[in-house]
């Protein structure tokens, strides 16, 4: 039986050899302000949390997958029609893969918004568009896993916008592709990408990312800083632990329940077996979070000037992309005055441009 | 004189660091790189009898490991083109009611020539040879 001493004794044990105490202490100093915008807070958590469920459904989905073209789409038909809730935990993956995503947008933009990327907050910023990037990459990948049609156009498409780049685009598409055009052997490259690499880079990154947000604490809008310290008092806070800790985690048990309503209600489709001599069918497009560049991609001509259009378009979105993550650096005046209409401004302009191309790139 | 032969062991530890690891970049680079497999060069193939595909219908046939898009136009006339669009690499088809060839990728027509009608492919479609012999539909690549 545990007595008090003991547990007593235990504590101590594991207080010498791991350092709790200094952990507990840095968590009770650990503050969150409390303001009208509070609620965007969780959203960086809520994709954390999604990240966790996909490596822990990846994992499963590792039990029974076979990357190879014969087999590929034949296992995931298995695993959705043979394994006990096969079909359940591949429709999480799917699902919670989408939601993580647009939990990583909302993210990305609220603290575009509420101007939390100022000095010393750079290195935060670009760790998240890169991991934003990262999270792209894994959609792109994963989608190619179950080798269905839609997911083979979708790759050719994606690999042939690569071989757009100046230069080094042949190569990066051979890379890519693993030899000339979307085969067996590009399967097996974004297996290894999907569940090795791009999990490895993440996990390097995410740690970065975490690191930086501990060491410099969450940010206030300025706007309610200004308001607050014009009448002399600081943004009210609340202690990270419990308060705020508890309100994420019902954050995420709502996420969860969201996920498990749309994998149960939606089970997510497996499609047709890809066959690389069939015509891509009418209809086609990519996952919600591609269909804006996709969209553009059709809207652009054939050649403008000299250039062809998908070379036009793939710079395009890099120096887009570039542009954006380049926010912290651009946001503030020479005299350090932030330019906070023109930020906010770019961001809304950029959301519009995504939901407006996206809700076109569905429907035309 | 210190500060010299310092700056010279620096020089050779960072120069010596830095070969050793490009040696180890360059066998990894090179690893990446899918190498050159070479594929039987096909220039002909069968695509079917006569009588396997009707007027004013299309096929894909397959020309080696590429897809090539097989229109008979009428009775008489056939058409064979590479099947990859020439924007973005999807694979087009032939659409009866307009006489065109479209890719449902980003909505590029190319006319029944190969020509680009409207949308962003760049290029006219590679046409191929079609002959005629007897019953059956062959395929060639142009010379």
């Amino acid at each position: 039986m545990l007595t008090e001493q003991s547990l007593q004794t235990k504590a101590g044990w594991l207080e010498e050899r791991l350092g709790l105490s200094s952990i507990r202490a840095f968590l009770a100093h650990k503050t969150v302000p409390v303001h009208s915008g509070t609620m965007w807070y969780y959203f960086g958590g809520i994709t954390l949390f999604l990240f966790m469920i996909q490596a822990s459904t990846g994992i499963l989905l590792l039990l029974y997958y076979r990357p190879t073209p014969t087999e590929a789409y034949e296992s995931v038909q298995f695993i959705m029609t043979r394994v006990q809730f096969g079909w359940l935990i591949r429709s999480i993956h799917s699902w919670a893969a989408n939601l993580m995503i647009l939990s990583a947008f909302i993210h990305m933009f609220s603290v575009a918004l509420l101007h939390a990327y100022r000095r010393p907050r750079e290195l935060t910023w670009l760790s998240g568009v890169a991991l934003l990037g990262l999270l792209l990459g894994f959609g792109f990948s994963g989608y190619l896993l179950p080798w269905n049609t839609v997911s083979y156009f979708a790759t050719k498409v994606g690999t042939d916008l690569a071989a757009s780049v100046p230069a080094i685009g042949p190569a990066l598409a051979r890379f890519l592709r693993g030899g000339d055009d979307v085969g067996g052997a590009t399967l097996t490259r974004f297996f290894g990408f999907h569940v090795v690499v791009l999990p490895a880079i993440t996990a390097a990154l995410l740690m970065l990312h975490l690191a930086q947000v501990q060491r410099h604490g969450i940010s206030s809008p300025p706007k309610i800083e200004a308001r607050w310290s014009g009448q002399g008092l600081a943004v009210p806070q609340m202690p990270f632990l419990p308060n705020f800790l508890l309100r994420e985690l019902m954050a995420w048990y709502a996420a969860l329940g969201l996920l498990g309503a749309l994998a149960a209600f939606l089970p997510w489709e497996l499609g047709e077996k890809a066959d690389p001599f069939v015509s891509a069918p009418a209809g086609i497009r990519p996952e919600w979070y591609f269909l804006a560049p996709f969209y553009t991609l059709k809207l652009i001509p054939s050649h403008i000037w000299i250039f062809e259009g998908e070379l036009v378009g793939f710079l395009g979105f890099g120096l887009l992309a570039v542009w954006w993550a380049g926010l912290p650096f651009w946001a503030t005046s020479r005299q350090g005055e932030l330019r906070s209409r023109l930020v906010t401004g770019a961001g809304v302009a950029l959301m519009a441009y995504l939901a407006m191309f996206s809700i076109l790139g569905y429907w035309r | 004189m210190t500060g010299d032969r310092r700056s010279v062991v620096g020089w050779l530890l960072g120069g010596g660091f830095t070969a050793s690891v490009a040696s180890f970049a360059y066998p990894v680079l090179k690893f990446l790189m899918p190498p050159d497999v070479p594929e039987a060069a096909v220039n002909e193939v069968a695509a079917g009898k006569l009588q396997d595909i009707a007027p004013n219908a299309a096929k894909i046939v397959k020309f080696g490991s590429r897809p090539v898009l097989l229109i008979r136009v009428n009775e008489t006339e056939f058409k064979a083109y590479s099947a990859i669009c020439t924007h973005l690499n999807c694979t087009v088809q032939f659409q009866q009611d307009s006489h065109q060839i479209w890719c449902a990728c980003h909505n590029g027509f190319y006319d029944l020539n190969g020509k680009v009608v409207s949308g962003p492919p760049p290029r006219p479609l590679e046409e191929l040879t079609v002959h005629v012999r007897g019953q059956d539909v062959v395929i060639t690549r142009h010379a």
